[in-house]
C-alpha cells in the first residue's frame, strides 16, 4: 500500500491534480452561478415588493417552490426533467436529433434558481431599508424610474445586502458539493473517487472538508475586502 | 467537451446532426469507472479494465475511434437517453425490464452472481434461510439488487451507489454478507481490503429473467444499425482471438459462457 | 364662516378602472406562464398515473417519509440539547472555551453536510478496530445512528449561533435590571432574557428544521432509506420521472406546512407586541 504521501501527491501515482481539478470545478461552477442568482434574485425581489399584485404573486410562487424543494431534487429535476422536456421538444421539431443539457449548466442553473430565491428575500429586507424619500428624490430632479433604481437605490441597496449576501455566497460554495450527484467532477466526486480506489475515505473526506474550509476562509477575507470597499463611501453616520 | 446549446442555436445545428445519430468518426461510449476489473479508474482519471479493452476491440473493427464518457450507474440509461453518449459498455446486463427503455446488443460476457463475506462468517450456504436476519450490501439499479430484494425477503438488504462501497462496509465489518458479479469478489478478494473475507457461495438457480442473459451493449431505442455493427464486431473479435486475449488478461476462465 | 345649512349628495368618485401599465402585463404574463407549467404538471401526472407503479411505490415513499420525518426530529432535538454548551462556550469570556466553540462552529457551518456525512459514515467506519477496542463500533456500524451523530453535530452548530444572536440581541438594560433585583445570572436567563430571545429566535428556528429536512435528502448515499433514496430507487426500477415529481411535491407540502405552522406560533406569541 502506496504511503500517505504518494496518494496525495501530484502527477499519475497521487490524487492532489485530479482533487485539484476538483477544487476548480467548484469554483467555477460558484462564480458561474453567481451572476445568474443575483440577477434573477434581483428582478424576483423587485416583483415582490411592486405594487402589482399579479407580479407579487408570481414572484411568491417563484420563491416557495424553490426554497421548498430540497436542492438535491431540484438538481434532479433540472437534470433528468429539462432534459427529457427538451429532447421531447426537438425530438417533436426534427425527429433523430439530440440535444444535450451538459451537468455543468444543469448544475448552475439547479444552484442559480435556489440562490436567486434566497437572494431574493435578502434583496426585498433591504429594498424594505431604503426610505421612500429615495425614490422621491430621484423623480424630483427629474430621473427617470430606471434612472433611479440604478444611481440611487442600487448602490444602497447593495450596501445593505452584502451581508445577506455574503452568507448566500458561502453556502453556494457548499451546496456545490451535491452536482458529485450527477456525475460532475467537483471536489467531492474527485475525493469521493479517490477514497474509493485507494481505500482511504478518512483521508480524503478529510481532505475534502478542509478544502471547503480553505474555500470559506478565502471567500470571507474577500468578502471583507469588498464590505470595507463598499461602504468607504458611505457618510459617517 | 459538448457545450450544450439553447434551443434557438441547437435547431440550426439540427440540421447538421439530423441522421447522424448512428454513423460517426466517434463513438461515445458511457461507463462507470467503479467496477473493477470491468472498469475502473485510475490515479491519473484513465479508465482501465475488461469493458474497456473489450470497447477499444470493437471500436478498432468497426474503424471508428472510440471516447469514453464516465457516468455514475443509477443514471447511466437516462444520460443515454439523454445523448451524452451512444453506447454503454458497462457490464450491463441484459434484461426485459432494460429492453423497454433501451436496445441491446447480443452478451459479451457472462458470469454467474456469488456472495461474500467475512473469514469468520459462520454462514453455511447462500440460500434465502441461510441469510435469513443478515445484513446484505448490493448496489442499487444491478440484477443483483433486484435478485437479493426478491428472494432474501428474511434479510436486511442495504442499496449502495457502488460495489466499491459495500465493499468498503464489509472490510469494515458494517455487513454480513454482499452479492455482487463473481469475477468482481474474485478480483476484490486477491487485494489486500479483500484479504478479511472470502466467497460463500453461488445463489441457485440464478433465473434468466433476473440476471439476463449476460452483459450486452446497451445504445438507445431503435439504432438498429448501431446494434448490428456492435454485433458483428463482437463475433469478429471472438473469431480473430482478440477476445480471448482480453480474456486471459484478466482472467482464468473464459468468462463469454455458454454460446447463446 | 356660514354655517352649512344643506348639503348636497355627491357620490363617491367611481373608481378608477385598473390600467394595464406595463408592471401588470408582465405581472399576468408570468402568472400565465406560471398557471401553464402547473397545468402541464397536473396533465403530465395524470396522463402518466400508473396504478401499478403507485401499488408498489406508495408504501415505500411512505416509509421514506416517516424516516426522514424521523431523522429530522431526533438530530433537531439533540442538536438543540447540544448547542446549549456551544453557545455559551461562543458568548463566554473563556479563551479556551471561547475558541473551542469557534473552532467547532467554524468547520460544521464551513463545510458541506455532505462531506461531514461522509467523513463519518466512510471516514470513521474505516477505524473499526479502533472504535471496537472503546466499545463505539456498535456505534458507528449502523447507518443510521451515523447520520443522526452528522446531523446533529452539524445543527447544533447553526443553533449554536441563532441562540447566541437571540441572547445577544435583548438589550443589556434587561441584564443590568435583573441583576438589580438580585437575581442570580441564570435566573434572568431563564426568567427575563430567554422568553424575548426565543421571539427572536423563531424564524431561524423555523428555518433550520426546513434546512434539516431538505439537507435530509443525501442520507441517501449512506444507505439510510429515507424518502430520496426511495425516490431514487423508485425511478432507477421503473424509468418513469413522475417519481420525482411526487417526491418533490411531498417535500413541498411539508416545507409549506412547516412554514405556515411556525408564522402562525409567531404571530400567537407576538400577539402583544407593537410591531
Amino acid at each position: 500500500m502506496s504511503s500517505y504521501w504518494t496518494l496525495i501527491s501530484w502527477g499519475p501515482e497521487g490524487w492532489l491534480d485530479d482533487i485539484f481539478h476538483g477544487v476548480f470545478i467548484t469554483v467555477a461552477l460558484a462564480a458561474a452561478t453567481l451572476p445568474v442568482g443575483l440577477a434573477i434574485g434581483f428582478f424576483v425581489a423587485l416583483a415582490k415588493q411592486s405594487r402589482e399584485p399579479t407580479l407579487r404573486l408570481a414572484g411568491n410562487i417563484y420563491t416557495t417552490i424553490f426554497r421548498g424543494l430540497p436542492e438535491l431534487l431540484t438538481l434532479f429535476l433540472v437534470y433528468y426533467g429539462v432534459q427529457i422536456g427538451i429532447q421531447e421538444l426537438v425530438r417533436f421539431l426534427q425527429p433523430g436529433a439530440s440535444v444535450e443539457v451538459n451537468s455543468f449548466v444543469s448544475g448552475m442553473v439547479a444552484l442559480g434558481v435556489v440562490f436567486s430565491s434566497y437572494a431574493s428575500e435578502v434583496f426585498l429586507s433591504a429594498f424594505k431599508a431604503i426610505p421612500r424619500g429615495q425614490y422621491e428624490g430621484g423623480y424630483s430632479i427629474g430621473l427617470t424610474g430606471g434612472q433611479t433604481m440604478r444611481l440611487v437605490i442600487l448602490p444602497q441597496l447593495v450596501r445593505i445586502a452584502l451581508p445577506g449576501l455574503a452568507n448566500l455566497w458561502l453556502i453556494l460554495l457548499k451546496d456545490t458539493a451535491i452536482v458529485s450527484a450527477i456525475g460532475l467532477s467537483d471536489i467531492l466526486r474527485q475525493t469521493g473517487i479517490a477514497a474509493r480506489v485507494t481505500r482511504e475515505p478518512f483521508l480524503f473526506f478529510g481532505l475534502a472538508a478542509l478544502l471547503y474550509l480553505v474555500l470559506a476562509i478565502i471567500s470571507s477575507i474577500g468578502i471583507n475586502q469588498v464590505e470595507r470597499a463598499v461602504s468607504q463611501s458611505e457618510a459617517k453616520r | 467537451m459538448t457545450i450544450s446549446k439553447l434551443l434557438l442555436a441547437a435547431t440550426a445545428a439540427i440540421a447538421f446532426s439530423a441522421g447522424v445519430a448512428s454513423a460517426q468518426e466517434t463513438l461515445k461510449i458511457g461507463t462507470e469507472g467503479a467496477y473493477p476489473p470491468f472498469n475502473n479508474l485510475t490515479a491519473d482519471g484513465k479508465l482501465e479494465g475488461f469493458d474497456i479493452d473489450i470497447a477499444n476491440a470493437l471500436c478498432d473493427e468497426m474503424k471508428v475511434k472510440c471516447e469514453f464518457v464516465t457516468q455514475d450507474w443509477d443514471g447511466i440509461i437516462p444520460a443515454l437517453q439523454a445523448g451524452k453518449f451512444d453506447a454503454i459498455i458497462a457490464s450491463m446486463s441484459i434484461t426485459d425490464e432494460r429492453k423497454e427503455k433501451v436496445d441491446f446488443t447480443g452478451k459479451y460476457y457472462n458470469t454467474p452472481s456469488a456472495i461474500a463475506g467475512p473469514k469468520d462468517s459462520d454462514l453455511k450456504g447462500v440460500t434465502k434461510a441461510d441469510l435469513a436476519g443478515k445484513t446484505i450490501g448490493v448496489a442499487t439499479s444491478t440484477t443483483h439488487f433486484n435478485y437479493a430484494t426478491q428472494t432474501f425477503t428474511d434479510s436486511e438488504i442495504k442499496g449502495y451507489p457502488t460495489s466499491q462501497e459495500f465493499l468498503l462496509d464489509l472490510a469494515n465489518g458494517r455487513l454480513d454478507a454482499v452479492e455482487d458479479d463473481i469475477s468482481v469478489l474474485e478480483e476484490w478478494l486477491k487485494t489486500p481490503d479483500g484479504a478479511c473475507c472470502k466467497l460463500i457461495g453461488q445463489p441457485e438457480p440464478q433465473p434468466v429473467e433476473i440476471f439476463g442473459e449476460g452483459a450486452g451493449i446497451a445504445v438507445r431505442k431503435g439504432e438498429t444499425d448501431l446494434v448490428n455493427k456492435l454485433n458483428d464486431a463482437i463475433k469478429a473479435i471472438r473469431a480473430n482471438g482478440k477476445y480471448k486475449e482480453i480474456n486471459d488478461k484478466y482472467f482464468t476462465f473464459d468468462v463469454y459462457g455458454a454460446e447463446s | 364662516m356660514t354655517a352649512v345649512t344643506h348639503t348636497v349628495d355627491v357620490d363617491d368618485i367611481p373608481p378608477r378602472a385598473r390600467e394595464w401599465t406595463r408592471e401588470r402585463i408582465v405581472g399576468t404574463s408570468l402568472l400565465g406562464l406560471w398557471l401553464i407549467v402547473f397545468i402541464a404538471l397536473v396533465v403530465y401526472l395524470i396522463t402518466a398515473w400508473n396504478p401499478e407503479l403507485f401499488q408498489r411505490w406508495a408504501p415505500a415513499y411512505w416509509n421514506g417519509l416517516v424516516t426522514t420525518l424521523q431523522l429530522v426530529f431526533v438530530s433537531i432535538i439533540l442538536g438543540a440539547i447540544l448547542s446549549i454548551p456551544v453557545a455559551y462556550g461562543r458568548m463566554s469570556k473563556n479563551r479556551v472555551a471561547s475558541a473551542l466553540a469557534y473552532a467547532y462552529v467554524y468547520f460544521f457551518r464551513g463545510t458541506p453536510l455532505l462531506a461531514q456525512t461522509f467523513l463519518i459514515y466512510y471516514g470513521l467506519g474505516s477505524f473499526r478496530l479502533q472504535l471496537e477496542t472503546v466499545g463505539l463500533w456498535v456505534f458507528f456500524r449502523e447507518a443510521w445512528y451515523c447520520a443522526i451523530l452528522a446531523f446533529t453535530l452539524n445543527t447544533a452548530a447553526y443553533q449554536a449561533e441563532i441562540l447566541r444572536g437571540a441572547i445577544q440581541s435583548v438589550p443589556k438594560g434587561q441584564w443590568e435590571g435583573g441583576a438589580a433585583l438580585g437575581l442570580h445570572n441564570l435566573q434572568i436567563l431563564r426568567k427575563v432574557i430567554l422568553p424575548q430571545a426565543l421571539i427572536v429566535a423563531l424564524r431561524p428556528y423555523g428555518n433550520e428544521i426546513i434546512l434539516m429536512i431538505k439537507g435530509s435528502a443525501i442520507v441517501a448515499l449512506i444507505t439510510v432509506p429515507d424518502l430520496m433514496g426511495q425516490t431514487r430507487l423508485a425511478y432507477s426500477r421503473s424509468f418513469d420521472f413522475q417519481t420525482y415529481l411526487w417526491a418533490a411535491l411531498i417535500y413541498l407540502a411539508i416545507v409549506e406546512a412547516l412554514r405556515h405552522g411556525i408564522e402562525w406560533i409567531e404571530r400567537s406569541l407576538t400577539r402583544h407586541l407593537v410591531r
